[in-house]
């Protein structure tokens, strides 16, 4: 379950952004996980529930997990296949030596980030932030 | 008036201050990779080895394919001629490191805890307190497990996978991600493979080809020091190959 762990880093790298932007607010977050990445989306949405919520930025995020299906480039014919993730030879010619053009990401896409000041840098109600 | 905190603010007003609070949604695309932080830490650990000319190996496997009795028979075997270090990572308990230490090699037991793998952090704590200066080869056996390990670069230069045929040939196609990662795979416990009749090892190497690489596989029986040949043969052409790369890399 080394899930926990990369979302842990998810979580430090996205609060990280957020800070350099002088946001507050994280609103969503679009990962890719490709089935050759070794993690399992569906174990990592379910350690960002748990782990959101240990800041406050993350704390109403919400997750969208890109899975790229696995393709390969026959290092040979130069043929480009979708495939599975453990039948990486060339369906064309048979040659083993292929390359994974997709499907093994592991990557943080986009950060969605709420700026929550006024123009005039006030804050007018301290609930109403809560409440926003 | 305020619904929220009842100020009296007129419902419009709040409204607006509202969507002024909200701001504008700011979206930034990133393109980073989620491990950066781990790679970073792995990358400075590499640059340690390299300093000190040391070969890094990490050892990976299922729980109880070999990685400690191949190290203790690796170690007997090379002890007078290299300088050995290990570094053990499991749950729980530092027997494998008691082990290794018998054989009168230095070896720094890292205790995980819950976690099912070692990560780039972890392994330069531990760097701290295992001196590579007059080191050549450093083992780093990582938590028996052929899922997590595989996702974390460690800092290492040749990732190794023991497949023990008392498991099933078909491990490759099962756990393609770590066979993937791999630079050699050793079938460990091979003596056994005359008492075995459903373990092929034909069949294991055409599933970890089938991964699109052409990892080598080679055989090992660690209760037979003549079998190790072609396991000690592979470490002395990676430690050959790494004398030759590092100083050039230095200078």
């Amino acid at each position: 379950m080394h899930e926990l762990s990369v979302c842990q880093a998810l979580l430090r790298q996205v609060t990280d952004i957020a800070m350099e932007r002088g946001c507050r607010v994280v609103e969503h977050i679009t990962i890719e996980a490709g089935p050759l990445s070794g993690v399992e989306p569906v174990l990592l949405a379910s350690a960002f529930e748990i782990l959101r919520a240990s800041s406050f930025a993350t704390a109403q995020a919400l997750l969208s997990i890109e899975s790229p299906a696995v393709i390969i480039r026959c290092t040979s014919c130069s043929m480009e296949s979708p495939t599975t993730p453990n039948r990486l030879v060339c369906p064309l010619c048979g040659e083993f030596r292929t390359r994974v053009v997709a499907g093994d990401e592991l990557r943080l896409r986009r950060v969605e980030l709420r700026e929550p000041q006024s123009p005039n840098g006030k804050t007018l109600c301290a609930k109403l932030v809560v409440a926003a | 008036m305020c619904q929220a905190c009842g100020c009296s603010l007129k419902a419009d007003v709040v409204r607006e201050e509202l969507d002024h609070q909200r701001g504008r949604t700011t979206v930034v695309d990133v393109l980073q990779d989620l491990l950066a932080a781990n790679d970073r830490v792995a990358a400075h650990n590499r640059e340690h080895f390299d300093e000190h000319g040391v070969l890094a190996i990490n050892l990976m496997s299922s729980p109880g394919a070999g990685k400690t009795a191949l190290l203790e028979a690796t170690i007997a075997t090379l002890r007078d001629r290299y300088r050995i270090a290990v570094i053990e990572g499991d749950l729980e308990t530092d027997n494998d490191a008691v082990r290794i230490r018998a054989l009168g090699v230095p070896a720094l037991q890292i205790t995980t805890g819950t976690a099912c793998h070692l990560d780039a952090q972890l392994v330069h704590r531990a760097l701290h307190d295992l001196p590579l200066s007059g080191l050549d080869l450093l083992f780093i056996e990582n938590v028996g497990n052929l899922v997590c390990p595989a996702s974390f670069d460690l800092g290492q230069h040749r990732n190794v996978t023991l497949l023990s045929v008392t498991e099933g040939d078909d491990k490759p196609e099962k756990y393609p991600v770590m066979f993937r990662a791999s630079d050699l795979v050793v079938l460990s416990k091979a003596d056994l493979l005359g008492v075995l009749d459903d373990f092929d090892p034909g069949r294991a190497a055409a599933a970890l080809r089938a991964l699109g690489r052409d990892t080598p596989m080679i055989q090992t029986a660690a209760r037979r020091i003549p079998a190790l040949a072609p396991w000690l043969n592979w470490l002395e052409e990676q430690l050959a190959e790494r004398r030759a790369v590092v100083p050039a890399e230095l200078a």
